[in-house]
């Protein structure tokens, strides 16, 4: 019984998640702290991370490609001209506030723009950039 | 003379009519969530049922994209986009990989559009309808309605 209400509470977590900033990074940084002892995310390092030029792909050389230079302001799709609302929590409080979204977006834009997957380290990192950058 | 102005209008009526293509209420969830995020979730009477079929099992290399989805997701979205699609005598074909914007009926649309408006940097591509048609996302597509005044001729 326990663990079919376990089971059943795991499953209504999956279908709707809403979490803070906050906890989408302690994700991170639990899994980070798995592969590397000692590991603190940085908002110096996500901000790195987030100017980096990669060039692997020539339309979107790195994250500035569609998010701008200033991740509080909107930015737009380096392809198709659409208007892309700001990545800052500060500017856009929706960003990073669900699990599966923030996964399945650092999935397509590492692969596409990095080049590979980023580590939990790096989205650590990032996430705590954005939820702190004013 | 009532005949006149009654037939007048009729005509510039239709224009209108034609340009208004609203979103299926049934859309399901994963359609917007999936569709709508690179660009807007483009109405599915934009293309015909095999070229939206065509697509969506090409998903992998979406334009330089990989905007694979799971095989339920997958399935659902075909099956809207599939059971709202465009008459492919209105639409024309759309070329291979199919893209709305080769549609005979897009390019026949925008015959008078010059190059140099298409290469402006609010504009990007053809493909952000929003650009020029503010009301795209909800289906209005009107000509009297174009966002970039210098557009509107």
């Amino acid at each position: 019984m326990k663990a079919m209400t376990a089971a059943a509470l795991l499953l209504a977590s999956l279908t709707c998640h809403a979490e803070t900033p906050q906890q989408v990074r302690q994700t991170y940084v639990t899994e980070a702290l798995s592969q590397q002892s000692g590991f603190a995310p940085s908002a110096k390092r996500g901000e790195a991370l987030f100017r980096q030029r990669f060039a692997i792909n020539d339309k979107m050389p790195g994250c500035t490609s569609c998010h701008t230079d200033n991740p509080l302001q909107a930015g737009q799709h380096a392809v198709t001209g659409k208007s892309v609302r700001p990545l800052a929590v500060a500017a856009n409080p929706e960003r990073f506030s669900d699990p599966a979204k923030v996964e399945k977006w650092f999935g397509r834009n590492c692969k596409e723009v990095v080049g590979r997957a980023c580590t939990p380290a790096e989205k650590a990192d990032f996430v705590t950039y954005m939820s702190e950058v004013r | 003379m009532k005949k006149i102005i009654l037939i007048t209008l009729l005509a510039c009526s239709f224009p209108a009519l034609a340009d208004r293509l609203p979103m299926p209420g049934n859309a399901p969830a994963s359609f917007k969530s999936e569709c709508s995020s690179c660009h807007i979730a483009y109405q599915p009477a934009l293309l015909a049922a095999d070229d939206w079929r065509k697509l969506m099992a090409g998903l992998k290399d979406h334009f330089g994209s990989d905007a694979a989805v799971d095989s339920k997701t997958n399935l659902e979205i075909t099956n809207f986009l599939t059971r709202n699609a465009g008459e492919v005598s209105r639409l024309g074909s759309a070329g291979n990989p199919p893209r709305i914007t080769q549609t005979q009926r897009f390019v026949r649309k925008h015959r008078e559009v010059p190059a140099k408006f298409w290469r402006d940097p609010r504009v990007k591509s053809a493909a952000n309808c929003e650009a020029c048609h503010r009301g795209a996302a909800s289906g209005n597509y009107g000509e009297h309605d174009i966002a970039i005044p210098e557009l509107r001729e």
